[in-house]
Order: C-alpha cells, then structure tokens, then sequence
C-alpha cells in the first residue's frame, strides 16, 4: 500500500505545531497502526530527522498508552480497538490518513502526537479508591456473596483502560464516561457503598477543576470507547451524584 | 561474598509465621523518618508502594510510562492461583506449593515457595476488598477456572482481563495514598543507576523522560520492582517499553544476577506475521481448559494447509493429531508451558506447521463448542440433536468464557475463531531469572530490594500459569512490607539521606557520559537494527532448545554485536527533550550486556531442567523417552553471577537447593 499521512508536529508543549505531509510506501495490511507509524519513524531516522513521538506500550490493547486522532475519530475508524490493535488492512491503497492527538484542555501536548494525560490520574487520586488498607485479615473473600449482574457490571465498568478517546472524542471534552466507569464500578459492589457519597463528589470535583467539559448526551464517547463503556454509567454516576448532594 | 539465603530455621509450615515473630519493628512515629523508594508499579511495586505507605513510610514511586496504571502486569489475561479450595477438589497449601516447585522442575528455593502459597489466599482476600471484580456464579460467589500443570481449579479470574484488573487495585490503592502525600509518585521516569553509600543502597538516578533531566534521589532503601527482560529477544509478549535497565544497573552495583536463562516461552501466542513485527501477542493459556491443539498427522495435508489449497474444518477427526493428548494423556492439553511449547516446536520442525511459514498450531474449539452448545439445549429444552443450534448455543457460552480473547484473536488476524481454529505458536512471555534475593527479598546489596518478575526466587526453571500475578502481589502486598521493616529498624536513627555526596556525584557523572556519549555517536544505524539482530541471535540460538555450539557462537555474537552497537548506533536529536531513540538505545544497550550473560548461564547449566531445554540432556529410553533431563546430582544449585566487568568475566556463585518436604523426581505428566 503506498499512502499520505498528514501528521500534527509540534516540537514541545510551548511550541506551535503544524500539520506535515509524509508519503508512505510499502505498507501491508497484517501491519497494525503503531507498525506503520515504526515504518516511518525509521525512515525519518535513516534520513536525519527526527521521528514522529507518539505513547505507545504494550501493542495489545489494554494498557492504555496509545492516543491517535485518526481521520477525526479517536483510535481510527474501527470500532472497539485501541490504535495499536487497528490493523492497516482497514485503509486502502492511495488513501490520505490524518493523525493528531487527542485534543483537549486537560490533555495538553507533551510532544506531537503525545499528551498530558496525568489529570485522570488526579481524578482517581481524589476518590477512585476504597479505603482498605493491606492486612491479610480482611474478610475472607466469599463472605458477601455479590449478585452476578452487579458483579458483571462492576467489571464492564472496571475495564476501562484511561485512554482518553472519549474525552477526545466529545465536543465538550468531558471526561464523564471515564469518571463515571470507576464510580459505577464502585457503587455496584458493597464494598463501595461506605465510601460513595465522598468518591462521587470529590471525583466530580477534581474533574471540574482539570477542565474538563460537562456532558450533553451526545453518545460520542460510548461509540469511540475502545473497550465499549456504555453510556449507562453517566447515567448511574448522576444519579450517584444526585444522591450525594442531597445527604451532603 | 558467599549466598546466604536467610532461610529461617524450623518446619516448613512454621517458617513465615516465626520469622514475622522474630523480625525487629519499626513503630509508627519513627516509620515517618524513613523514606523508601519503589520503582516500577506493576503489580509487586505498586502493591509495596501502597502497603509501605499506610505502614506510614514515606514512598517515592517511579514509574517509566505515563501512569502506573500502564505497567505491563496491565496485560496479564487468565487468571491468579490461591489456595482458597473454594471448589472443594481437594486443594490446599501443601498442594499449591507442590505444585509450584514441581513445575518450576525442582529449582526453586522450597521455603520461598511455600509462603508463597500460604499468603496466597490473603491476596484474594485483599483484592475483593479493594473492589477488584472477579467472575462470580450464579450464587454470588467466587468462580474459578483451571491452569496448566495441575489437577484442581484455584484460578481466579477477572474474564481475560485479570491482570488488569489486580493491576488497577493496586493502583486504586496507590492512589489513596498519593492522595493522602504519603507516596510521590514520579511518572516517566527511568532509573539509570542505584546510588551506595557505605555498601548500602541509599538512592537512584533517573532521567526524567520529558525533560531530560537527570536526577537524584536518595531513601533510606530501595525497592525494584521493575519486571523481567524477556525483551532481550526483541519480539516477545512483553510491552515495548519492558526492560532489564534497572536491574541491570544493579547487579553492576553488586547485585547478584540468578539463573538468567531460565526462560518461559509460552505455547499460546499469535505467531508472527511478517518482518514488520514489533511484539506478539499472548493467547491466554485458559483457552487450553477448552480448546484442543492439534496439527495435522498427514504431512501432505499440513503441506495443503501452507499452500492455502487445503481449509483445517475439511481434515476429518482421524486425519487429526492432537499430540499433546496424544504424549501426555493424564495432563492432556493442560500440560505445563515448557513441555506445550517444545512439543509445538518439536511438531513444526517436523514438517507439520499450519500456518505460511510452518511455525504455527491449531488450538481449536469446535469441540467445546459442541460440548457447551449440548448443554445449553439441554438445560433449555431445546432439540439437543439440532447440529446449528447447538453450534450457536455453544458459541454463546464460549463468547462469555472467551469473548474478549477471541475478538482479539480476530483484529490481529483477521480469522473467525469461533468457525475456524485458531493457529499460535510459542513466543518469548515471562523471565523466571532475575535479581538473587534472600528470604527477605534482599539483593546481594544490602538496602536494595527485588520483588515481582524482577527477582529470581519462586518460580525455578518454569513457572506455572496465573502464578506471576500471585507472586507480584504476595511480594508486595504481603512478604515486602514486614522484611524490609527489619532492615529499616536500624535506621530509625540516620536522619535524611543527603544526595550531595561524592557517590551521588559520581553516578551522576557516569549517566551523564553515557547519555551523552549515545546522543554524539553519529553512526549510521537505528537502535532498532542492534535491537532485533540481537533478539534474533537470542531466538536461534538461546531459544527453546539449546545445544552447547550455539550457545558459544551466541556469546560470540552477541559480544560482536556490542561493539558494533558502541560503534555504529545513531540517536537522532538531543538529551534535553522527549527521546524516545534515546531511551531505546540505553535500554538496549544493557540487553546486549544481559544477553551475553544469559547465553553464558545457559552454556554453564549443561542440563534441561524447565524453560531450559538442552539438546544433550534428554531421556534416551523408557516411557519418558525425548523428554527433558534433569541432571540433579550436578545442578541443584541456582546460579547467581557477580559482574565483573564484561558479561564473559562474570563469577558463578552457587546456592545449593534443599529439599526436604518433596521428594525430587523427573516431573511426569504423561
């Protein structure tokens, strides 16, 4: 496949950046995303220049590293994959492929296509947590049976993997299907039900002051995710965050 | 400097509890005085990060990714082992010891072992209370799932995700004391060296990957928790990122190196599709609980298979080998990986390979299917002789089991398992060597820690599936925590460590000139050429099966390589910015280090045993015939190497292994 990349350079945080056009040849459809972009990079090397920094780790999917905005959707055009599980058998011969970051006011540029995604940390800092500390003499494990359904849905929640598509992909930059991922987690299992007035609050909170935008429904989010976190859980956190303001 | 392995005195069963009575303690208001750093907060340093912190130590934690939340434990699919017995088929501690040092093929340190399964059900216990959601039945309670090399089911899992999901409790747990500012946490941080003050370790270097910046931190100990080197082969299940550097630079401070060949190579990967190649992915080993490996036992028909004129649903059942029920019919396709792995190998290299380049093998669900779908009609009324609706049914069922595995099976390849076997093949997935600890998870430097993949100490010549994750979490949650206090009970006195000293200025300086040094060495090659001419040297030569000519030409080899690497490598840009070349280059530099040493313990250790396979040990006769050959007389011993200097001066230390609780025997799983 011979193709044309347009792909946002920006040399630091400070710096402006600009788009950049690299025709690319020589690229198979077994290669994924993040093997293409190596392609280039190594060309870019062997020529002196400098290669195109993007985060990327484990190239399977889970560990949430890789952040591209491929031809305006975040981790490309298929559906439920991170970039580096988009295969290039999804683009034809020919096409013009345009990369950028995931833009957003709490997601500032490090370098290229490389952002500052440490505000979600900050979130969970606030509440993403329950309070246990490490003893070995905690209950043993089988001692509150918890309902399969709620036990399913906790883990839908849990697998969310703090890529930041859904931030990228929302007009409003809102990180609500992030938060509310780790809220619902928590507020379907009992051991969260203590703590769930503060978590819901102060992660709310945090959200609010890393700017992040609120939610208008418009489900772009959901359709982007690639771990598929339903839109539900907004709903849930909500109704979580309804309850808490009430009682606080 | 001779080994002392610390192993506390009296029974086995008795052993952890007495020690822990023994250990000096530090109270909690002198706890405040003393910091220790942790680096890497995958599962064991994230874990021991957190529990350090809410014994009230102050901790500062290092991490090389943009969060601790993406250290590679992240990946881990299947599942984690604890002898909880919930199913009620007899498990218990003794047996999930047993277990363990059987498949680690009898080179594991047994007291080590067995603390390990006696913490293991407190791990379960800690995780389901911090709110990690594992698969549960219909009654509420806990599921499980079964692993290979054993007879019980004690596998908990979180659907394919376990790994993840263990990884962001301990995250959540970090959080919690982050928040509080019991630990500072360092993102995108890589160490380059351990700092020694007085023999002891009493800080680290970093390079603060965006800016740059070299760094000195001190504390009062230091924790590795840094994972393992299977990246030394370039193409492995390891993230990209995953490296020996930290390790490295430690056993170049007097660290002891263990067994770095041992060596897991695991049978369910998906196998390489082209040159353009930068990682394999894992299968996870559950699939085996229900699907069947099989090649085809006609070597013109896997030669059909290759030229595409031939589709594996259109072999009939007799044209089939499923050679692992075939060799080991008590342990069926639930053998441990070593033996999977080799028996894939030993198939492929006889000509009977499925996929292009005749290195790949079914493992194939259309059996389980039929078995799940029956069921399911069964259960539901329905016309359990109705052949398509069965096959729905019982995809259904394995789409629960399997959903997420098979998804990605299907992106990767671009193959519908569900309606044609899936083909894998062995890659490169976990490093049983690491860093020599002690019982008390010291390295040969006193002050300095090792934990998770990153020390050598539980899992011998092999480890067995969804142990990894029970053995980080052990260390850091549960064993860390209370042996470290002993050490730092003598510094409750020492006040702050200062970081101007001519120690520190020293590895400073040396950092520096390396980086330097990399960045002005204007030669004509990407990092990536060294990085993958050595991976291939490690593939061929130090593989799944060794033989004393190769391993020396690989020493030879890969000493060339180094020199070359120092000579030709180019790094493109500059220190002071985000380099991602850069980082790369100092990471492979000490592969290359690493990896010459590997080939050296494996020429040394002249004898299979596990993960190490030596072609000129082997069963010649009887029912065990072709299988590994332990050589116990001569090589119950781990090997710990001291550096000096280059990889090829290195000493051997040995540490004599002792069994007294398990008879030793040639592991059968036939």
């Amino acid at each position: 496949m011979k193709l044309t990349l347009k792909i946002w350079r920006q040399k630091n945080a400070q710096a402006k950046g600009q788009m950049v056009t690299y025709p690319i040849d020589g690229i198979d459809g077994d290669m994924s995303f993040l093997e293409m972009m190596d392609v280039l990079n190594n060309g870019l090397i062997n020529k002196g220049d400098d290669p195109v920094v993007f985060d990327h780790d484990c190239r399977e999917g889970i560990c949430g590293s890789c952040s591209m905005f491929i031809n305006g959707e975040a981790h490309g055009p298929d559906r439920l994959v991170t970039t580096c599980q988009l295969h290039m058998r999804k683009f034809k011969d020919g096409d013009t492929i345009t990369i950028e970051p995931f833009r957003a006011a709490g997601f500032p540029v490090i370098k290229d296509l490389m952002v500052d995604r440490s505000s979600f940390d900050r979130i969970q800092h606030a509440g993403g947590f329950i309070s246990v500390n490490t003893s070995g003499n905690t209950q043993d494990a089988n001692a509150i049976p918890i309902e399969k359904a709620n036990a399913d849905a906790a883990f839908d929640a849990a697998t969310c993997i703090g890529c930041g598509a859904c931030v990228a992909s929302c007009k409003n930059s809102s990180a609500m299907l992030f938060v509310s991922a780790k809220v619902s987690q928590f507020a379907l299992l009992p051991q969260g039900e203590i703590e769930a007035t503060d978590r819901v609050l102060n992660m709310v909170k945090q959200m609010d002051e890393e700017g992040f935008g609120n939610c208008t429904n418009t489900g772009a989010c959901e359709v982007e995710c690639p771990k598929g976190i339903s839109l539900e859980n907004i709903a849930r956190m909500n109704r979580e965050y309804m309850a808490a303001t009430m009682k606080g | 400097m001779a080994l002392d392995s610390k192993i506390p005195s009296g029974p086995l069963a008795d052993k952890w509890t007495n020690h822990k009575n023994d250990i000096n303690l530090v109270n909690p208001a002198n706890k405040r005085l003393i910091d220790i750093i942790v680096v890497g907060t995958g599962l064991a340093g994230g874990s021991a990060a957190a529990t350090l912190a809410e014994l009230g130590y102050n901790v500062k934690a290092f991490c090389f990714q943009d969060s601790p939340r993406r250290a590679h434990s992240i990946a881990a699919q299947g599942g984690i082992n604890a002898a909880k017995n919930y199913q009620g088929d007899g498990d218990s501690t003794y047996r999930l010891f047993y277990d363990t040092v059987k498949g680690g093929d009898y080179r594991s340190r047994e007291s080590n072992v067995y603390r390990l399964a006696e913490v293991s059900t407190n791990i379960i216990d800690q995780c389901v209370a911090q709110g990690v959601p594992f698969a549960r039945d219909y009654g509420g309670l806990l599921d499980n799932r079964s692993f290979g090399g054993v007879l019980v089911s004690r596998t908990f899992y979180a659907k394919g995700q376990t790994g993840q999901q263990l990884l962001l409790g301990a995250y959540s747990a970090m959080n919690r004391q982050i928040g509080r500012g019991k630990i500072k946490m360092y993102n995108r941080h890589e160490m380059l060296d351990v700092v020694k003050l007085d023999g002891k370790a009493r800080g680290i270097i970093t390079r603060n990957l965006v800016t740059g910046e070299i760094e000195r931190h001190s504390a009062h100990a230091v924790v590795l928790g840094t994972g393992g080197y299977g990246n030394v082969f370039y193409l492995s299940t390891n993230a990209m990122g995953s490296n020996v550097t930290a390790a490295w630079k430690a056993h170049k401070r007097g660290a002891y190196f263990a067994n770095p060949c041992y060596t897991q190579i695991h049978p369910t990967c998906i196998p390489v599709s082209g040159d353009h190649q930068s990682k394999l992915t894992l299968m996870s080993e559950s699939l085996r609980n229900d699907g069947r490996i099989w090649v085809p036992a006609k070597k013109e028909d896997a030669e059909a298979i290759r030229a595409g004129k031939l589709k594996p649903t259109a072999i009939p059942e007799e044209d089939r080998d499923y050679y692992l029920e075939r060799r080991y019919p008590a342990f069926g396709n639930l053998v441990p990986r070593d033996v999977a792995s080799r028996a894939a190998k030993e198939r492929c290299d006889a000509g009977f390979g499925v996929n292009k380049t005749g290195e790949a093998v079914y493992l194939d669900f259309a059996a389980a299917i039929e078995r799940y779908g029956k069921e399911q009609a069964y259960v539901t009324h329905q016309d359990a002789n109705d052949a398509a609706l069965v096959k729905k049914l019982g995809q259904e069922v394995v789409k629960t089991k399997y959903g997420n595995l098979f998804q990605m099976y299907n992106k990767i390849v671009d193959q519908d398992p569900y309606n044609t076997p899936m083909m894998i093949y062995p890659a490169v997935h976990y490093t049983m060597g690491g860093l020599w600890v002690d019982y008390n998870l010291q390295t040969t430097v006193e002050g300095l820690y090792a934990i998770g993949e990153a020390n050598f100490s539980d899992h011998g010549a092999n480890r067995l599936g969804a142990s990894a994750l029970m053995q980080g979490l052990a260390d850091g949650y549960f064993v860390l925590p209370y042996t470290i206090g002993d050490y730092l009970s003598h510094d409750i006195r020492t006040g702050p460590i200062s970081t101007d000293t001519p120690e520190f200025e020293e590895a400073e300086q040396n950092v520096r000139k390396q980086v330097v040094a990399l960045i002005n060495n204007n030669g004509t090659k990407a990092v990536d050429y060294f990085h993958k001419k050595l991976g291939k040297i490690m593939w061929n030569k130090c593989g799944m099966s060794r033989n004393a000519t190769d391993l020396q030409s690989a020493i030879d080899e890969i000493a060339a390589l180094r020199e070359e690497f120092y000579k030709e490598v180019r790094v493109p840009g500059t220190e002071n910015e985000f380099n991602e070349e850069l980082a790369k280059a100092l990471r492979v530099a000490d592969f290359l280090e690493l990896g010459e040493l590997f080939a050296k313990d494996a020429l040394t250790r002249n004898e299979s045993c596990g993960g190490h396979f030596r072609e000129e040990s082997v069963e010649l006769d009887g029912p065990q015939k072709g299988e590994a050959l332990r050589d116990d007389e001569n090589f119950t011993f781990v090997s710990a190497w001291e550096y000096k200097g280059a990889p090829k001066d290195a000493v051997l230390h040995k540490e004599e292994l002792n069994y007294e609780n398990i008879e030793v025997k040639q592991r059968s799983y036939k």
